[in-house]
Protein backbone atom coordinates (compact mmCIF):
# COMPACT_ATOMS: atom_id res chain seq x y z
CA UNK A 1 0.00 0.00 0.00
CA UNK A 2 2.58 2.48 0.80
CA UNK A 3 4.05 2.23 -2.96
CA UNK A 4 0.57 2.53 -4.03
CA UNK A 5 0.73 6.37 -1.92
CA UNK A 6 3.92 6.96 -2.92
CA UNK A 7 3.04 7.51 -6.37
CA UNK A 8 0.44 9.72 -5.40
CA UNK A 9 2.63 11.97 -3.22
CA UNK A 10 5.49 11.89 -6.16
CA UNK A 11 2.94 13.46 -8.57
CA UNK A 12 2.84 16.18 -6.58
CA UNK A 13 6.58 17.38 -6.30
CA UNK A 14 8.74 15.37 -7.61
CA UNK A 15 6.80 14.55 -11.34
CA UNK A 16 4.84 17.42 -11.12
CA UNK A 17 3.30 17.79 -14.61
CA UNK A 18 3.57 21.63 -14.70
CA UNK A 19 7.13 22.30 -13.31
CA UNK A 20 9.00 19.65 -13.48
CA UNK A 21 7.57 17.24 -16.97
CA UNK A 22 6.50 20.54 -18.29
CA UNK A 23 2.79 19.30 -19.95
CA UNK A 24 -0.40 20.55 -20.27
CA UNK A 25 0.91 24.14 -20.76
CA UNK A 26 -2.52 25.34 -22.59
CA UNK A 27 -4.88 24.94 -20.20
CA UNK A 28 -2.56 25.60 -17.55
CA UNK A 29 -2.20 28.85 -19.07
CA UNK A 30 -5.42 29.79 -20.43
CA UNK A 31 -7.92 28.46 -17.60
CA UNK A 32 -6.41 30.34 -14.60
CA UNK A 33 -7.90 33.47 -14.22
CA UNK A 34 -8.89 32.37 -10.91
CA UNK A 35 -8.44 30.11 -8.24
CA UNK A 36 -11.77 28.70 -8.74
CA UNK A 37 -11.37 28.22 -12.56
CA UNK A 38 -8.08 26.78 -12.14
CA UNK A 39 -8.68 23.94 -9.18
CA UNK A 40 -12.28 22.71 -11.83
CA UNK A 41 -9.74 22.46 -14.76
CA UNK A 42 -7.60 20.00 -12.72
CA UNK A 43 -10.64 18.33 -11.13
CA UNK A 44 -11.88 17.88 -15.02
CA UNK A 45 -8.42 16.37 -16.16
CA UNK A 46 -7.60 14.37 -13.11
CA UNK A 47 -11.55 12.61 -13.65
CA UNK A 48 -10.24 11.94 -17.03
CA UNK A 49 -6.47 10.84 -16.25
CA UNK A 50 -7.90 8.56 -13.63
CA UNK A 51 -10.37 7.08 -15.47
CA UNK A 52 -8.72 6.59 -18.57
CA UNK A 53 -5.30 5.01 -16.98
CA UNK A 54 -7.71 2.34 -15.25
CA UNK A 55 -9.14 1.37 -19.04
CA UNK A 56 -5.77 1.40 -20.28
CA UNK A 57 -4.01 -0.45 -18.10
CA UNK A 58 -6.83 -2.77 -18.25
CA UNK A 59 -7.31 -3.33 -21.97
CA UNK A 60 -3.51 -2.84 -23.03
CA UNK A 61 -2.19 -6.62 -23.74
CA UNK A 62 -5.29 -7.24 -25.58
CA UNK A 63 -3.86 -3.97 -28.34
CA UNK A 64 -1.72 -4.64 -31.15
CA UNK A 65 1.53 -2.34 -30.94
CA UNK A 66 0.57 -0.69 -34.07
CA UNK A 67 -2.79 0.94 -33.40
CA UNK A 68 -2.15 1.32 -29.67
CA UNK A 69 -1.98 5.23 -30.43
CA UNK A 70 -5.57 5.43 -32.00
CA UNK A 71 -6.83 2.82 -29.11
CA UNK A 72 -5.69 4.96 -26.59
CA UNK A 73 -6.94 8.15 -28.25
CA UNK A 74 -10.42 6.69 -28.42
CA UNK A 75 -10.13 5.87 -25.14
CA UNK A 76 -9.43 9.08 -23.61
CA UNK A 77 -11.70 11.23 -26.20
CA UNK A 78 -14.75 8.93 -24.73
CA UNK A 79 -13.66 9.64 -21.26
CA UNK A 80 -13.61 13.36 -22.31
CA UNK A 81 -16.86 13.57 -23.75
CA UNK A 82 -18.49 11.75 -20.78
CA UNK A 83 -16.67 14.90 -18.60
CA UNK A 84 -18.37 16.94 -21.13
CA UNK A 85 -22.00 15.86 -21.44
CA UNK A 86 -21.97 15.51 -17.20
CA UNK A 87 -20.71 19.03 -16.91
CA UNK A 88 -22.91 20.17 -19.16
CA UNK A 89 -26.02 18.70 -17.04
CA UNK A 90 -24.59 19.35 -13.84
CA UNK A 91 -22.27 22.07 -13.57
CA UNK A 92 -23.29 24.59 -16.63
CA UNK A 93 -21.71 27.81 -15.71
CA UNK A 94 -18.64 26.09 -14.98
CA UNK A 95 -18.86 24.20 -18.50
CA UNK A 96 -19.24 27.72 -20.16
CA UNK A 97 -16.29 28.95 -18.25
CA UNK A 98 -13.61 26.39 -19.02
CA UNK A 99 -15.10 26.39 -22.61
CA UNK A 100 -12.55 24.84 -25.30
CA UNK A 101 -10.51 23.73 -22.65
CA UNK A 102 -12.68 20.80 -21.74
CA UNK A 103 -12.74 19.04 -25.13
CA UNK A 104 -9.26 19.86 -25.36
CA UNK A 105 -8.12 17.78 -22.40
CA UNK A 106 -8.03 14.89 -25.35
CA UNK A 107 -4.80 16.26 -26.73
CA UNK A 108 -3.42 17.27 -23.23
CA UNK A 109 -0.03 15.47 -23.36
CA UNK A 110 -0.25 14.37 -19.98
CA UNK A 111 -2.77 12.01 -20.44
CA UNK A 112 -1.71 10.54 -23.64
CA UNK A 113 1.58 10.62 -21.36
CA UNK A 114 0.57 8.19 -18.46
CA UNK A 115 -1.16 5.98 -20.62
CA UNK A 116 1.98 5.64 -22.72
CA UNK A 117 4.78 5.86 -20.09
CA UNK A 118 3.10 3.97 -16.94
CA UNK A 119 -0.73 2.88 -17.32
CA UNK A 120 -0.07 0.18 -20.20
CA UNK A 121 2.58 -1.66 -18.06
CA UNK A 122 1.00 -1.70 -14.93
CA UNK A 123 -1.78 -3.11 -13.34
CA UNK A 124 -5.50 -1.19 -12.43
CA UNK A 125 -4.83 -0.28 -8.96
CA UNK A 126 -1.24 1.41 -9.56
CA UNK A 127 -2.25 3.38 -12.80
CA UNK A 128 -5.12 4.74 -11.08
CA UNK A 129 -2.92 6.05 -7.82
CA UNK A 130 -0.55 7.21 -10.67
CA UNK A 131 -2.64 8.97 -12.26
CA UNK A 132 -4.78 10.23 -8.89
CA UNK A 133 -1.08 11.45 -8.16
CA UNK A 134 -0.28 13.28 -11.43
CA UNK A 135 -4.15 14.52 -11.61
CA UNK A 136 -3.46 16.11 -7.86
CA UNK A 137 -0.35 17.37 -8.84
CA UNK A 138 -1.51 19.04 -11.87
CA UNK A 139 -4.50 20.71 -10.03
CA UNK A 140 -2.40 21.71 -7.57
CA UNK A 141 -0.17 23.61 -9.83
CA UNK A 142 -2.84 24.95 -11.39
CA UNK A 143 -5.01 26.11 -8.51
CA UNK A 144 -1.47 28.08 -6.81
CA UNK A 145 -1.33 29.71 -10.31
CA UNK A 146 -5.10 30.95 -10.62
CA UNK A 147 -4.67 32.17 -7.05
CA UNK A 148 -1.82 34.22 -7.72
CA UNK A 149 -2.95 35.36 -11.27
CA UNK A 150 -6.67 36.43 -9.05
CA UNK A 151 -4.92 38.02 -5.87
CA UNK A 152 -2.49 40.17 -8.24
CA UNK A 153 -5.09 40.70 -11.19
CA UNK A 154 -8.62 40.98 -9.84
CA UNK A 155 -7.31 41.56 -5.23
CA UNK A 156 -9.29 38.68 -4.40
CA UNK A 157 -8.90 34.97 -3.25
CA UNK A 158 -11.16 31.72 -4.57
CA UNK A 159 -13.74 34.70 -4.95
CA UNK A 160 -13.23 37.00 -1.64
CA UNK A 161 -12.36 40.25 -2.42
CA UNK A 162 -10.00 41.68 0.31
CA UNK A 163 -8.95 44.85 -1.42
CA UNK A 164 -12.61 46.21 -1.77
CA UNK A 165 -13.14 46.78 -5.18
CA UNK A 166 -12.20 45.36 -8.26
CA UNK A 167 -9.26 47.30 -9.35
CA UNK A 168 -6.37 44.77 -9.48
CA UNK A 169 -3.59 44.76 -11.62
CA UNK A 170 -5.17 43.53 -15.07
CA UNK A 171 -2.56 42.51 -17.15
CA UNK A 172 -2.02 39.60 -14.30
CA UNK A 173 -6.09 38.21 -15.57
CA UNK A 174 -5.09 38.50 -19.31
CA UNK A 175 -3.17 36.42 -21.58
CA UNK A 176 0.69 38.36 -20.72
CA UNK A 177 -0.08 37.91 -16.89
CA UNK A 178 -0.24 34.16 -17.75
CA UNK A 179 3.07 33.66 -18.94
CA UNK A 180 4.78 36.34 -16.50
CA UNK A 181 3.08 34.59 -13.76
CA UNK A 182 4.11 30.55 -14.15
CA UNK A 183 7.55 31.86 -15.47
CA UNK A 184 8.38 33.11 -12.35
CA UNK A 185 6.70 30.57 -9.95
CA UNK A 186 8.74 28.21 -12.07
CA UNK A 187 11.96 30.14 -11.23
CA UNK A 188 11.05 29.92 -8.16
CA UNK A 189 10.10 26.13 -7.99
CA UNK A 190 13.47 25.45 -9.17
CA UNK A 191 15.08 27.61 -6.49
CA UNK A 192 13.63 25.65 -3.37
CA UNK A 193 11.70 22.60 -4.66
CA UNK A 194 13.25 20.79 -7.56
CA UNK A 195 16.06 18.28 -5.97
CA UNK A 196 18.63 17.52 -8.93
CA UNK B 1 3.34 -6.62 -23.74
CA UNK B 2 1.25 -5.71 -26.16
CA UNK B 3 0.15 -8.14 -28.77
CA UNK B 4 1.31 -9.30 -31.76
CA UNK B 5 0.33 -6.72 -34.69
CA UNK B 6 -1.33 -8.54 -37.94
CA UNK B 7 -3.73 -7.18 -39.96
CA UNK B 8 -7.07 -9.09 -38.52
CA UNK B 9 -6.12 -7.96 -34.96
CA UNK B 10 -5.42 -4.22 -35.48
CA UNK B 11 -8.74 -3.97 -37.64
CA UNK B 12 -10.90 -5.79 -34.48
CA UNK B 13 -9.39 -4.39 -31.80
CA UNK B 14 -9.94 -0.85 -33.21
CA UNK B 15 -13.67 -1.57 -34.45
CA UNK B 16 -14.45 -3.12 -31.14
CA UNK B 17 -12.68 -0.13 -29.14
CA UNK B 18 -15.19 2.27 -31.37
CA UNK B 19 -18.21 0.15 -31.11
CA UNK B 20 -17.61 0.10 -27.33
CA UNK B 21 -17.19 3.85 -27.23
CA UNK B 22 -19.75 4.66 -29.13
CA UNK B 23 -22.08 2.54 -27.15
CA UNK B 24 -21.38 4.04 -24.28
CA UNK B 25 -21.40 7.71 -25.14
CA UNK B 26 -24.19 6.80 -26.89
CA UNK B 27 -26.08 5.81 -23.36
CA UNK B 28 -24.11 8.41 -21.08
CA UNK B 29 -26.28 10.77 -23.83
CA UNK B 30 -29.10 9.73 -23.17
CA UNK B 31 -29.08 9.15 -19.65
CA UNK B 32 -28.20 13.32 -19.51
CA UNK B 33 -29.90 14.41 -21.94
CA UNK B 34 -32.87 15.46 -19.62
CA UNK B 35 -30.66 17.15 -16.98
CA UNK B 36 -28.92 18.86 -20.21
CA UNK B 37 -31.92 20.37 -21.34
CA UNK B 38 -33.41 21.09 -17.92
CA UNK B 39 -30.19 23.16 -16.80
CA UNK B 40 -30.34 24.88 -20.12
CA UNK B 41 -33.61 25.97 -19.28
CA UNK B 42 -33.19 27.08 -15.94
CA UNK B 43 -30.58 29.47 -17.22
CA UNK B 44 -33.44 31.09 -19.46
CA UNK B 45 -36.12 31.63 -16.69
CA UNK B 46 -33.84 33.04 -14.45
CA UNK B 47 -32.94 35.41 -17.30
CA UNK B 48 -36.56 36.32 -17.86
CA UNK B 49 -37.16 36.17 -14.30
CA UNK B 50 -34.28 38.84 -13.21
CA UNK B 51 -35.45 41.20 -16.13
CA UNK B 52 -39.09 40.84 -15.74
CA UNK B 53 -41.90 41.23 -12.95
CA UNK B 54 -43.68 38.51 -11.68
CA UNK B 55 -45.63 36.69 -13.97
CA UNK B 56 -47.93 33.15 -14.42
CA UNK B 57 -46.49 32.10 -17.95
CA UNK B 58 -43.95 32.82 -20.95
CA UNK B 59 -43.96 32.19 -24.76
CA UNK B 60 -41.65 31.95 -27.27
CA UNK B 61 -42.14 34.63 -30.39
CA UNK B 62 -40.20 36.85 -32.71
CA UNK B 63 -40.96 40.18 -34.58
CA UNK B 64 -39.04 41.78 -37.41
CA UNK B 65 -37.66 45.44 -36.65
CA UNK B 66 -35.42 47.11 -39.84
CA UNK B 67 -34.81 44.08 -40.83
CA UNK B 68 -33.37 42.37 -37.97
CA UNK B 69 -35.60 39.55 -36.29
CA UNK B 70 -35.61 39.80 -32.36
CA UNK B 71 -37.05 37.04 -30.42
CA UNK B 72 -38.42 37.16 -26.98
CA UNK B 73 -40.67 35.98 -24.60
CA UNK B 74 -44.04 37.38 -23.93
CA UNK B 75 -44.83 37.16 -19.73
CA UNK B 76 -48.68 37.18 -19.29
CA UNK B 77 -50.18 37.36 -15.21
CA UNK B 78 -53.81 36.87 -15.15
CA UNK B 79 -54.71 37.14 -18.58
CA UNK B 80 -52.89 40.26 -19.50
CA UNK B 81 -49.37 41.00 -20.72
CA UNK B 82 -47.27 42.37 -17.94
CA UNK B 83 -44.14 42.61 -20.23
CA UNK B 84 -41.52 40.92 -22.91
CA UNK B 85 -38.21 39.59 -22.56
CA UNK B 86 -36.23 40.49 -25.26
CA UNK B 87 -32.97 38.64 -26.59
CA UNK B 88 -30.48 41.37 -28.19
CA UNK B 89 -27.29 40.62 -30.16
CA UNK B 90 -24.59 43.36 -30.63
CA UNK B 91 -20.84 43.30 -31.54
CA UNK B 92 -18.94 44.48 -28.28
CA UNK B 93 -15.37 45.40 -27.80
CA UNK B 94 -13.96 41.51 -27.97
CA UNK B 95 -16.64 39.79 -29.89
CA UNK B 96 -20.51 39.30 -29.47
CA UNK B 97 -22.57 40.73 -26.67
CA UNK B 98 -25.62 39.03 -26.04
CA UNK B 99 -28.57 40.76 -23.16
CA UNK B 100 -31.96 39.96 -22.28
CA UNK B 101 -33.56 43.25 -21.69
CA UNK B 102 -36.93 43.08 -20.12
CA UNK B 103 -39.30 46.01 -21.19
CA UNK B 104 -42.68 46.64 -19.64
CA UNK B 105 -45.89 47.64 -22.41
CA UNK B 106 -45.12 50.84 -21.38
CA UNK B 107 -41.77 50.72 -23.19
CA UNK B 108 -39.60 51.55 -19.38
CA UNK B 109 -36.71 49.24 -19.16
CA UNK B 110 -37.51 46.62 -16.23
CA UNK B 111 -34.28 44.94 -16.01
CA UNK B 112 -31.58 43.88 -18.05
CA UNK B 113 -29.36 41.09 -17.69
CA UNK B 114 -26.05 39.10 -19.64
CA UNK B 115 -26.41 36.27 -21.24
CA UNK B 116 -22.83 36.07 -23.03
CA UNK B 117 -20.33 38.34 -23.93
CA UNK B 118 -16.34 38.60 -24.67
CA UNK B 119 -15.35 41.31 -23.23
CA UNK B 120 -11.65 41.88 -21.56
CA UNK B 121 -12.24 41.35 -18.14
CA UNK B 122 -11.62 43.39 -15.21
CA UNK B 123 -12.71 45.82 -17.97
CA UNK B 124 -15.74 45.59 -20.65
CA UNK B 125 -16.33 42.08 -18.43
CA UNK B 126 -17.84 44.80 -15.21
CA UNK B 127 -20.78 45.18 -17.63
CA UNK B 128 -21.62 41.99 -16.10
CA UNK B 129 -20.69 42.47 -12.65
CA UNK B 130 -20.27 46.84 -11.70
CA UNK B 131 -23.27 47.26 -9.35
CA UNK B 132 -23.31 51.29 -10.10
CA UNK B 133 -23.70 50.00 -14.20
CA UNK B 134 -26.08 47.52 -13.70
CA UNK B 135 -28.56 49.41 -11.49
CA UNK B 136 -29.25 52.28 -13.94
CA UNK B 137 -31.11 50.01 -16.19
CA UNK B 138 -33.49 49.26 -13.90
CA UNK B 139 -36.50 51.51 -13.98
CA UNK B 140 -34.56 52.93 -17.18
CA UNK B 141 -37.33 55.51 -18.81
CA UNK B 142 -36.45 55.79 -22.82
CA UNK B 143 -38.89 58.58 -23.07
CA UNK B 144 -37.68 60.79 -20.08
CA UNK B 145 -34.21 60.11 -20.32
CA UNK B 146 -31.76 59.83 -23.60
CA UNK B 147 -31.06 55.96 -24.17
CA UNK B 148 -26.67 57.27 -25.15
CA UNK B 149 -23.90 57.30 -23.14
CA UNK B 150 -23.07 60.22 -21.22
CA UNK B 151 -19.96 61.05 -23.35
CA UNK B 152 -22.24 61.25 -26.62
CA UNK B 153 -24.71 63.42 -24.89
CA UNK B 154 -26.98 60.83 -23.39
CA UNK B 155 -28.12 59.69 -19.59
CA UNK B 156 -26.45 56.39 -19.24
CA UNK B 157 -23.28 56.38 -17.22
CA UNK B 158 -20.66 54.39 -18.51
CA UNK B 159 -18.29 51.93 -17.37
CA UNK B 160 -15.19 53.43 -16.44
CA UNK B 161 -12.56 52.90 -19.11
CA UNK B 162 -14.84 51.02 -21.13
CA UNK B 163 -16.81 53.19 -23.63
CA UNK B 164 -17.12 50.81 -26.16
CA UNK B 165 -18.91 48.05 -24.50
CA UNK B 166 -21.16 50.81 -22.58
CA UNK B 167 -21.82 52.31 -25.85
CA UNK B 168 -22.66 48.54 -27.53
CA UNK B 169 -24.48 47.46 -24.03
CA UNK B 170 -26.81 50.54 -24.27
CA UNK B 171 -27.60 49.83 -28.21
CA UNK B 172 -28.71 46.38 -27.34
CA UNK B 173 -30.87 47.89 -25.09
CA UNK B 174 -32.21 50.37 -27.38
CA UNK B 175 -32.57 47.74 -30.01
CA UNK B 176 -34.78 45.89 -27.17
CA UNK B 177 -36.66 49.19 -26.43
CA UNK B 178 -37.66 49.56 -30.29
CA UNK B 179 -38.78 45.99 -30.88
CA UNK B 180 -41.39 46.42 -27.74
CA UNK B 181 -42.53 49.84 -29.13
CA UNK B 182 -43.19 48.00 -32.73
CA UNK B 183 -44.96 45.01 -30.55
CA UNK B 184 -47.47 47.47 -28.91
CA UNK B 185 -47.82 49.49 -32.34
CA UNK B 186 -48.54 46.01 -34.09
CA UNK B 187 -51.12 45.17 -31.14
CA UNK B 188 -53.39 48.38 -31.56
CA UNK B 189 -53.69 48.34 -35.10
CA UNK C 1 -13.47 42.82 -46.52
CA UNK C 2 -15.24 40.64 -44.53
CA UNK C 3 -12.06 38.45 -45.42
CA UNK C 4 -9.34 40.64 -44.68
CA UNK C 5 -10.99 41.58 -41.66
CA UNK C 6 -11.31 37.70 -40.80
CA UNK C 7 -7.36 37.22 -41.52
CA UNK C 8 -6.21 40.53 -39.61
CA UNK C 9 -8.73 39.10 -36.43
CA UNK C 10 -6.91 35.84 -36.81
CA UNK C 11 -3.00 36.64 -36.90
CA UNK C 12 -3.04 39.59 -34.68
CA UNK C 13 -6.08 40.70 -32.47
CA UNK C 14 -6.68 36.84 -31.56
CA UNK C 15 -3.16 35.28 -32.28
CA UNK C 16 -3.63 31.76 -31.39
CA UNK C 17 -0.55 31.51 -29.56
CA UNK C 18 -0.33 34.61 -27.45
CA UNK C 19 -4.05 35.36 -26.51
CA UNK C 20 -6.18 32.16 -26.97
CA UNK C 21 -3.26 29.49 -25.25
CA UNK C 22 -3.55 26.94 -28.55
CA UNK C 23 -0.41 24.84 -29.25
CA UNK C 24 1.33 26.25 -26.13
CA UNK C 25 3.63 22.63 -25.73
CA UNK C 26 5.81 22.79 -29.13
CA UNK C 27 5.46 26.54 -29.43
CA UNK C 28 7.91 26.02 -26.49
CA UNK C 29 9.04 22.69 -27.55
CA UNK C 30 10.54 23.27 -31.22
CA UNK C 31 10.73 27.18 -30.89
CA UNK C 32 15.23 26.64 -29.76
CA UNK C 33 15.80 27.59 -33.76
CA UNK C 34 15.28 29.36 -36.21
CA UNK C 35 15.17 26.48 -39.36
CA UNK C 36 13.09 23.92 -36.92
CA UNK C 37 10.42 26.45 -35.80
CA UNK C 38 9.48 27.74 -39.52
CA UNK C 39 9.57 23.82 -40.61
CA UNK C 40 6.93 23.43 -37.66
CA UNK C 41 4.93 26.67 -38.55
CA UNK C 42 4.37 25.08 -42.42
CA UNK C 43 3.78 21.74 -41.47
CA UNK C 44 1.03 23.40 -38.25
CA UNK C 45 -0.25 25.65 -41.31
CA UNK C 46 -0.92 22.63 -43.73
CA UNK C 47 -2.70 20.34 -40.97
CA UNK C 48 -4.90 22.93 -39.35
CA UNK C 49 -6.25 23.81 -43.19
CA UNK C 50 -6.81 20.41 -44.35
CA UNK C 51 -7.98 19.54 -40.98
CA UNK C 52 -10.96 22.25 -40.91
CA UNK C 53 -11.81 21.27 -44.35
CA UNK C 54 -12.52 17.89 -43.57
CA UNK C 55 -13.78 18.37 -40.05
CA UNK C 56 -16.15 21.31 -40.86
CA UNK C 57 -17.77 18.47 -43.77
CA UNK C 58 -17.90 15.80 -41.42
CA UNK C 59 -19.67 17.88 -38.97
CA UNK C 60 -22.19 19.57 -41.49
CA UNK C 61 -22.83 16.60 -43.06
CA UNK C 62 -22.98 13.59 -40.54
CA UNK C 63 -22.87 14.92 -37.34
CA UNK C 64 -25.68 17.50 -37.34
CA UNK C 65 -27.82 15.57 -39.79
CA UNK C 66 -28.07 12.77 -37.37
CA UNK C 67 -28.08 14.36 -34.02
CA UNK C 68 -24.78 13.11 -33.01
CA UNK C 69 -22.96 16.34 -32.20
CA UNK C 70 -22.24 14.83 -28.55
CA UNK C 71 -19.53 12.68 -30.51
CA UNK C 72 -17.75 15.51 -31.92
CA UNK C 73 -14.51 15.52 -29.75
CA UNK C 74 -14.13 11.98 -30.70
CA UNK C 75 -14.98 12.18 -34.78
CA UNK C 76 -12.61 15.06 -34.90
CA UNK C 77 -9.55 13.98 -33.08
CA UNK C 78 -9.81 10.55 -34.98
CA UNK C 79 -10.07 12.41 -38.29
CA UNK C 80 -7.11 14.77 -37.54
CA UNK C 81 -5.17 11.65 -36.17
CA UNK C 82 -5.72 9.85 -39.66
CA UNK C 83 -5.36 12.67 -41.39
CA UNK C 84 -1.89 13.60 -40.06
CA UNK C 85 -0.92 9.85 -41.17
CA UNK C 86 -2.01 9.89 -44.38
CA UNK C 87 -0.72 13.46 -45.06
CA UNK C 88 2.65 11.76 -43.98
CA UNK C 89 2.27 8.81 -46.57
CA UNK C 90 1.47 11.30 -49.24
CA UNK C 91 4.07 13.43 -48.40
CA UNK C 92 7.24 10.90 -48.50
CA UNK C 93 5.22 8.86 -51.75
CA UNK C 94 5.21 12.25 -53.77
CA UNK C 95 7.62 14.77 -52.63
CA UNK C 96 10.53 13.29 -50.55
CA UNK C 97 12.10 16.60 -50.24
CA UNK C 98 9.04 18.63 -48.76
CA UNK C 99 8.62 15.13 -46.36
CA UNK C 100 12.56 15.94 -45.22
CA UNK C 101 11.49 19.32 -43.96
CA UNK C 102 8.14 18.61 -42.39
CA UNK C 103 8.42 15.24 -41.86
CA UNK C 104 9.73 14.83 -38.63
CA UNK C 105 7.01 17.21 -36.83
CA UNK C 106 3.59 15.92 -38.43
CA UNK C 107 3.95 13.36 -35.77
CA UNK C 108 3.84 15.81 -33.29
CA UNK C 109 1.12 17.65 -34.30
CA UNK C 110 -1.99 15.17 -34.15
CA UNK C 111 -1.58 16.28 -30.24
CA UNK C 112 -0.94 19.97 -31.02
CA UNK C 113 -4.32 21.45 -29.25
CA UNK C 114 -4.10 24.27 -32.10
CA UNK C 115 -5.61 22.04 -34.76
CA UNK C 116 -8.21 20.69 -32.96
CA UNK C 117 -9.02 23.52 -30.96
CA UNK C 118 -9.77 25.76 -34.27
CA UNK C 119 -11.78 22.71 -35.73
CA UNK C 120 -14.09 22.90 -32.59
CA UNK C 121 -14.29 26.57 -32.82
CA UNK C 122 -14.96 26.86 -36.02
CA UNK C 123 -17.73 24.81 -35.99
CA UNK C 124 -19.34 26.09 -32.59
CA UNK C 125 -18.60 29.27 -31.28
CA UNK C 126 -20.41 32.91 -33.44
CA UNK C 127 -18.30 35.47 -34.75
CA UNK C 128 -18.66 38.76 -35.98
CA UNK C 129 -15.86 40.08 -37.88
CA UNK C 130 -17.86 43.37 -39.26
CA UNK C 131 -21.58 41.83 -39.45
CA UNK C 132 -23.93 40.71 -36.61
CA UNK C 133 -22.68 37.66 -34.92
CA UNK C 134 -22.87 33.97 -36.63
CA UNK C 135 -21.78 31.27 -37.59
CA UNK C 136 -18.83 30.54 -40.07
CA UNK C 137 -19.53 29.27 -43.62
CA UNK C 138 -16.99 26.69 -45.42
CA UNK C 139 -15.15 29.55 -47.27
CA UNK C 140 -14.72 32.05 -44.33
CA UNK C 141 -13.87 28.65 -41.80
CA UNK C 142 -11.30 27.73 -44.22
CA UNK C 143 -10.17 31.56 -44.50
CA UNK C 144 -9.94 32.15 -40.62
CA UNK C 145 -8.35 28.39 -40.05
CA UNK C 146 -5.61 29.26 -42.90
CA UNK C 147 -4.95 32.96 -41.12
CA UNK C 148 -4.88 31.17 -37.61
CA UNK C 149 -2.05 29.14 -38.53
CA UNK C 150 -0.08 31.89 -40.36
CA UNK C 151 -0.59 33.35 -36.65
CA UNK C 152 0.61 31.54 -34.77
CA UNK C 153 3.48 30.79 -37.56
CA UNK C 154 4.35 34.58 -37.24
CA UNK C 155 4.48 33.84 -33.32
CA UNK C 156 6.65 31.02 -33.73
CA UNK C 157 9.46 32.95 -35.94
CA UNK C 158 9.35 36.01 -33.66
CA UNK C 159 9.80 33.56 -30.63
CA UNK C 160 12.59 31.73 -32.62
CA UNK C 161 14.18 34.86 -33.11
CA UNK C 162 14.52 36.52 -29.83
CA UNK C 163 15.52 32.79 -28.56
CA UNK C 164 18.30 32.85 -30.48
CA UNK C 165 19.58 35.55 -28.67
CA UNK C 166 18.24 34.65 -25.75
CA UNK C 167 20.77 31.34 -25.65
CA UNK C 168 23.87 33.45 -26.06
CA UNK C 169 22.83 35.66 -22.91
CA UNK C 170 23.95 34.73 -18.84
CA UNK C 171 20.65 34.31 -17.43
CA UNK C 172 20.16 33.43 -13.88
CA UNK C 173 20.30 29.19 -13.08
CA UNK C 174 16.68 29.36 -11.85
CA UNK C 175 15.70 31.16 -14.81
CA UNK C 176 17.44 29.07 -17.55
CA UNK C 177 15.36 27.10 -20.03
CA UNK C 178 11.65 27.27 -19.80
CA UNK C 179 11.02 29.99 -17.42
CA UNK C 180 12.88 32.61 -18.97
CA UNK C 181 11.49 31.52 -22.28
CA UNK C 182 8.07 31.95 -20.44
CA UNK C 183 9.18 35.50 -18.84
CA UNK C 184 10.03 36.47 -22.79
CA UNK C 185 6.71 35.33 -24.24
CA UNK C 186 4.71 37.05 -21.75
CA UNK C 187 6.21 40.41 -22.87
CA UNK C 188 6.07 39.44 -26.72
CA UNK C 189 1.90 38.91 -25.56
CA UNK C 190 2.25 41.70 -24.24
CA UNK C 191 2.99 43.70 -27.27
CA UNK C 192 0.28 41.95 -28.98
CA UNK C 193 -2.13 43.04 -26.43
CA UNK C 194 -1.86 46.27 -28.31
CA UNK C 195 -3.99 44.95 -30.92
CA UNK C 196 -6.91 44.05 -28.98
CA UNK C 197 -10.20 45.75 -29.89
CA UNK C 198 -8.64 46.56 -33.21
CA UNK C 199 -11.31 44.11 -35.15
CA UNK C 200 -14.33 42.68 -33.58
Amino acid sequence: MSKNLKLITDGLVKNNPTFVLLLGMCPTLATTTSAINGLSMGLATLFVLVLSNMAISLIAPAVPDKVHIPVYIVVIATFVTLLQLLMQAYTPSMYETLGLFIPLIVVNCIVLGRAEAFANKHGVLESACDGLGVGLGFTCSLTVLGLVREILGSGSAFGFNFIGGNDGMLAFVMAPGAFLCLGYLMVLFNKFLKKD
Amino acid sequence: MAAVSNLKNMVMVLGLTCLLCSAVLGGAYALTKEPIDAAAKAKTDKAIGAVLPAFDETSYESVDVDGKTYNYYKAVKGGETVGYAVESSVVGFGGPLSLMVGVTPDGIVHNTSVLSHAETPGLGAKCNTDAKFMAQWEGFDPSAKILSVKKDGGDVDAITASTITSRAYTEAVKNAVDAVKKLEENDHE
Amino acid sequence: MEYFLIIISAIFVNNIVLAQFLGICPYLGVSNKLSTASGMSMAVCFVITLATLVTYLINQYLLVPFQLEFLQTIAFILVIAALVQMVEIVLKKVSPSLYQALGIFLPLITTNCAVLGVAITVVTKEFTFGLPSHMLNLGEALVYAFATSLGYGLAMVIFAGIREHLALSDVPKAFKGVPIALVSVGILAMAFMGFSGMVK
